[in-house]
């Protein structure tokens, strides 16, 4: 679970004074913090590990890794359910 | 274009391993740190092409089987009040405390739900104020900054219903432990990447130092391996003994600065217990006094949980590169994914899980029968 995944940032926003993202992996796109790369900026790629930008990478890097993390199966952290405002008052 | 680049790796690949073959002069033991190097190196086979004599041992850089078993109970006390919801990775709600797991539990009506990042918490706190939300917080130094931020934000904001439950391990104490073991065979270390992304490589190097053993931060990508695999070799025919970067690309000597300065405000150092080896001296992270307000384990009283784990279980020594999931009585017959008895097994990244996923057990029993009928014909 100590593999970050690579997405590319698709936009930015700010949530509460943090600098967030959304951050696309393949067909999925989740939200991530910039707070740890600040110069991150839209359509660079970032290595994203629990909802936290932690490095940039170039875009066949992330190609490549992205690939390899999908064949060794290690995508499913993406898969947990969304949290939003209406969702997190109900339990799953 | 994906196949030219996979011609273009699989002859990068032989042309690592024949320089391996070239230079090498005796037999070597190095260990991968990383659960992820594990699992990456079983499902390609990596140590399969390594010339005969360079032995890959599997480090105990899986945090979710080190997590010790009495944490996952203490998890299950508090996750079972009915005023709590009770937030964890996914990884974590599969893995059997000494009474079934954290989807059991739930099952039974405890309010458990998986999250994709710490920050979900936040979030559910917010929405939930008549309840209390505590995180699981289990990890090596690349999460640490995720969990530190929730700790961080809660108390800036005033969340005041969260707290999280800590089990932090750090690399570096882990790798002095096992060198400091008489049984020691651990020659040299391909160093955990995604670690180093954060800590970067600086507390690596007296340990090398002062060990003579050669350290290279190695990605996890199989060509990575190799190549990590590679500058160790050159490093012990050599007599070197220092860290190297092979993962250049995504990290340097310093890291993620702004986000080892949140982890030092937030988190302070403290001994940890290692599920399978046990108490490590400095090999933790506990949280700062200013954040005890945010400690699972001062809020809710769970008293403490003695565990017992099997004694045919021999994790602890395959953590420490002294023997091999193949070495095990209980490999893949009474110990599987399923019903796994020790840290090495309870999670994909553990060296025994990784050998069973990709049908390394089947090996043992081809091996045991052989064995059998030789001993029968005999």
């Amino acid at each position: 679970m100590c593999l970050a995944i690579p997405g590319k940032v698709v936009e930015e926003f700010e949530q509460r004074g943090m600098r967030m993202a959304k951050v696309q992996f393949g067909g999925i796109v989740r939200e991530a913090s910039l707070d740890y790369v600040p110069g991150a900026k839209v359509g660079d790629y970032v290595l994203v590990h629990v909802g936290f930008a932690i490095s940039t990478v170039d875009a066949e890097e992330a190609a490549r890794t992205y690939e390899l993390l999908e064949q060794m199966d290690q995508l499913t952290e993406l898969e947990a359910p969304v949290v939003d405002e209406k969702s997190a008052r109900k339990p799953q | 274009m994906k196949y030219v680049d996979e011609y273009r790796n699989a002859r990068l690949a032989q042309s690592v391993v024949s320089e391996i073959r070239r230079i090498q002069t005796r037999p070597w033991v190095i260990m991968e740190v990383c659960g992820g190097q594990t699992h990456s190196i079983v499902k390609h086979g990596i140590d399969r092409l390594l010339p005969e004599g360079i032995e890959l041992v599997h480090g105990p850089g899986c945090p979710v089987c080190v997590t010790p078993l009495e944490t996952i109970d203490k998890a299950h006390a508090i996750a079972a009040k009915p005023d709590v919801i009770f937030c964890s990775f996914g990884d974590m709600l599969r893995v059997p405390g000494s009474h079934g797991d954290l989807f059991t539990l739930k099952s039974k009506g405890a309010d458990v739900r998986m999250v994709y990042s710490p920050l979900d918490c936040l979030k559910i706190a917010r929405a939930n104020p008549e309840k209390k939300v505590v995180f699981f917080a289990i990890g090596f130094e690349t999460t640490a900054p995720a969990n530190a931020m929730l700790v961080f934000r809660a108390k800036q904001e005033a969340v005041n219903n969260l707290s999280i439950l800590v089990s932090h391990s750090l690399v570096p104490p882990s790798i002095t432990y096992i060198l400091q073991s008489p049984q020691n065979r651990v020659q040299g270390f391909l160093g955990p990447g995604h670690v180093c992304a954060i800590m970067g490589y600086r507390e690596y190097e007296p340990v090398s130092e002062r060990y003579r053993v050669p350290i290279v931060i190695t990605g996890f990508e199989p060509l990575d391996l190799l190549q990590g695999t590679l500058m160790t070799v050159r490093q012990l025919e050599a007599g070197t003994a220092v860290v190297e970067n092979q993962y250049s690309r995504v990290l340097d000597r310093d890291g993620n600065i702004p986000a080892r300065k949140l982890v030092n405000s937030v988190f302070e150092v403290s001994d940890r217990k290692w599920r399978g080896v046990g108490w490590i001296s400095k090999s933790g992270y506990k949280l700062r006094w200013e954040y005890r307000d945010y400690d699972a384990e001062c809020i809710f009283e769970v008293k403490e949980i003695d565990t017992k784990e099997p004694s045919i279980c021999i994790s602890g020594q395959i953590l420490k590169g002294i023997k091999k999931p193949h070495d095990c009585p209980a490999f893949g017959t009474m110990c599987t994914p399923l019903t796994p008895l020790g840290a090495t097994m309870v999670s994909a990244e553990g060296a025994c899980a990784a050998y069973y996923a990709y049908g390394r057990h089947l090996d043992k029993q081809k091996t045991e029968s052989a064995k059998a009928q030789l001993g029968g014909a005999a």
